[in-house]
């Protein structure tokens, strides 16, 4: 990130889409909020030595200059190494120091301190209150940190809503509780052929059904929806009742049914007008693929009146629906 | 394994939705069929769908099956609800002159299997 795009404001909503999370943190975050509170401080009065030796046990290259609990300086190893090129290690702190240093206030946003460190090029800022006390250090490091750690917050936040969403009936208590999905299929309504699949896939995936379990009920209501635009007179239903441990599909019309069940279902067998086979359907694999997909289907229809299909998925304890077995 | 935008380029394909990242798509298989219920039996996930139908449902069978593209041949002539379904629903389709016979057979050369 550089100074350029930090001090750029967002103007437009069209501009605002492309910050990023962390960047919007940086605006959000005060900066007591990331810095490190516990600072190694010495007296204006203090040698030296003592700085070097601080320095040294404590592996630190800067540290704030305090009196009173008020900031008046800080020594960085670059005023240590004057003082090392002087011979002076005996001298005052106060003498080596650069005093008034660049501060920033601990109410001030993690991005204000992000545009000093770039135009002042120090690796560490003292952090005061309106009485120049001293609260804290801040390094780059202390702002990584703090920005990886509201992002981790954020994808918590983000993992709850979701843990909520797939324990739909572990919090609601019924002797037995079920989620009904109807869906109306119009006759020779190509345009939308899929749409009630693709929506029931959706909401399995939301309640946490396992992807397996959601591509293999999508592909069997995918079939039966499109043999409901194809085949029906009037259209048909298809209804959806999840629950924790199955789904049942149910398809229905009014007609015109099915003459000959056994022989609908063999592979490659197709009733399909010329019409509809040229648009890739009516290959007779349908209802073979339905079988494939279910664990259990059952079709009844008789001719004139309409066609019912059955289709049942079973979960196993593992992958339950809407009991916290969130997808990954 | 080659990315889409990869494959797009060895094949010459016309990218004819507005899909984004193609770089980070990296298809695991191939199959080619113009019958939808023999592509929804039998076409990989992440797969690339190769045929010669132009028309909406494609589209539909592409989200479901959560295909990583359809590669539309003979430049059949796309319906313009198909490609603004794939906009929607996030499906990749490119168009080609070529037939499906030579694209599936420059897939594989590519190092694409059944899948």
């Amino acid at each position: 990130m550089d100074d350029h795009q930090l001090s750029r404001r967002p103007i437009t909503d069209q501009e605002a889409q492309y910050i990023t999370r962390t960047e919007e943190l940086a605006y959000e975050l005060k900066v007591e909020e990331v810095m490190t509170r516990e600072v190694k401080c010495l007296a204006p009065d203090m040698k030296m030595h003592q700085a070097l030796e601080l320095f040294r046990t404590e592996r630190i290259s800067g540290a704030p200059v305090v009196a009173d609990g008020v900031l008046c300086g800080v020594v960085s190893l670059e005023d240590l190494i004057r003082c090392l090129t002087n011979n002076d290690l005996d001298a005052q702190v106060k003498e080596y120091m650069t005093a008034n240093p660049i501060t920033i206030s601990h109410t001030d946003p993690v991005v204000e301190a992000l545009k000093l460190f770039v135009t002042t090029r120090h690796g560490r800022l003292p952090v005061v209150d309106s009485d120049r006390r001293l609260l804290g250090i801040l390094t780059k490091g202390d702002i990584t940190l703090g920005l990886l750690q509201a992002l981790q917050k954020d994808y918590q936040i983000e993992e709850v809503r979701r843990y909520r969403a797939s324990h739909l009936f572990e919090d609601i208590v019924s002797d037995r509780t079920s989620l009904i999905l109807r869906y109306n299929i119009k006759p020779r309504d190509f345009v939308h052929g899929g749409t009630a699949s693709s929506n029931l896939k959706r909401a399995l995936l939301r309640l946490g059904a396992n992807p397996q379990i959601a591509r293999r009920c999508g592909i069997a209501v995918y079939e039966a929806e499109m043999n409901l635009i194809i085949h029906t007179t009037n259209g048909g239903v298809i209804r959806a009742e999840i629950e924790p441990h199955q789904i049942s599909i149910e398809a229905t019309d009014d007609g015109p049914g099915i003459k000959d069940i056994e022989l609908a279902m063999r592979p490659g067998y197709s009733t399909a007008s010329d019409e509809v086979r040229e648009l890739g359907f009516g290959a007779g694999m349908g209802l073979v693929n339905i079988q494939r997909c279910v664990d259990s289907m059952k079709l009844e229809s008789t001719w004139g009146k309409g066609t019912r299909l059955r289709m049942k998925l079973f979960m196993k304890p593992e992958n339950t629906v809407g009991e916290g077995h969130s997808s990954p | 394994m080659m990315t889409l935008d990869q494959i797009a380029r060895e094949l010459d394909l016309t990218l004819v939705t507005d899909s984004r990242n193609l770089s980070e798509v990296t298809p695991t298989g191939g199959y080619v069929s113009d019958m939808l219920s023999c592509v929804m039996s039998g076409a990989p996930r992440q797969g690339i769908w190769v045929t010669l139908q132009a028309h909406v449902n494609i589209v539909a069978v592409a989200a479901l099956l959560e295909l990583a593209a359809i590669i539309v041949t003979e430049n059949a002539l796309l319906d313009p609800a198909a490609i603004s379904r794939a906009n929607e629903k996030g499906v990749t389709i490119f168009s080609t002159p070529k037939t499906s016979f030579e694209v599936a057979g420059l897939l594989w050369q590519l190092g694409l299997r059944a899948g």
